[in-house]
């Protein structure tokens, strides 16, 4: 299983703040993750399909080209405004 | 080395004062303070709401002190940052670096927010007149960000 996570205006946007996915081989980058949730249209393609998309994978901040394993975690929320 | 991420305010002075105390190697202590302003992009703002990644956040932050401490020579850093419900004029971020001499303090400080303000997992979230909004991230910080891997 993979748990995806979503924060602030992605997770107010999608209604969702997590949910899990069966692993499968051809997720085998965050990248390829964030494709699949893309190809469900509407929204999930608005949203995550933006420039600004950041993404982490097991609580540490990755590119799209982060390999994907069974059992990890990723995150995708917008381009952080802390501090 | 303190990181914190609290709801809870703080007194800045305080922060301050404990970067250097029992320490009298320390030469230098720098930090930067950062607050709630009353007015963003056009807007009068009422208050914000800050979100953050709970796990994630410390672990962001932690890294991030630990690279300013392998590229300069620092005696202490203390990270704390507000989550929550916050009001105008309320400090919401404190980076305190404490070095022998005062270049490496300043430079740290300096690099700690460039790099919390493009890696740390937080969100704001304004109150304006016209209702709630997301602050969206500004190319400036992410160039400010981009400077410390130049040579």
């Amino acid at each position: 299983m993979i748990r995806v996570q979503f924060f602030a205006r992605y997770r107010e946007v999608l209604g969702l703040a997590e949910e899990e996915l069966a692993w499968e081989p051809d997720l085998a980058t965050v990248g390829d993750l964030r494709e699949h949730l893309v190809q469900r249209g509407g929204q999930w393609a608005e949203t995550l399909g933006e420039r600004g998309l950041m993404c982490a994978r097991n609580e540490e901040l990755c590119g799209l080209a982060e390999p994907l394993r069974d059992g990890d975690e990723v995150a995708f929320f917008p381009t952080v405004t802390g501090g | 080395m303190a990181i914190r991420v609290q709801a809870s305010a703080f007194d800045p002075g305080q922060e301050l004062n404990a970067l250097q105390a029992a320490n009298t190697g320390v030469g230098a202590v720098v930090c930067f303070v950062g607050y709630v302003r009353d007015f963003n992009d056009g807007r009068e703002v009422g208050g914000l709401f800050l979100e953050h990644f709970p796990g994630m956040t410390e672990k962001a932050l932690a890294r991030i002190a630990e690279e300013a401490g392998q590229r300069w020579p620092l005696l202490n850093i203390d990270i704390l940052h507000r989550i929550g419900r916050l009001e105008p004029g309320e400090p919401i971020v404190f980076v305190g670096t404490a070095s022998a001499h005062r270049q490496a303090a300043f430079d740290a400080c300096n690099f700690v927010m460039d790099y919390l303000k493009t890696r740390a997992p937080f969100w704001k979230k304004e109150d304006t007149a016209e209702g709630p909004r997301w602050v969206e991230g500004r190319a400036s910080d992410q160039d400010a960000a981009g400077r410390w891997t130049k040579e």
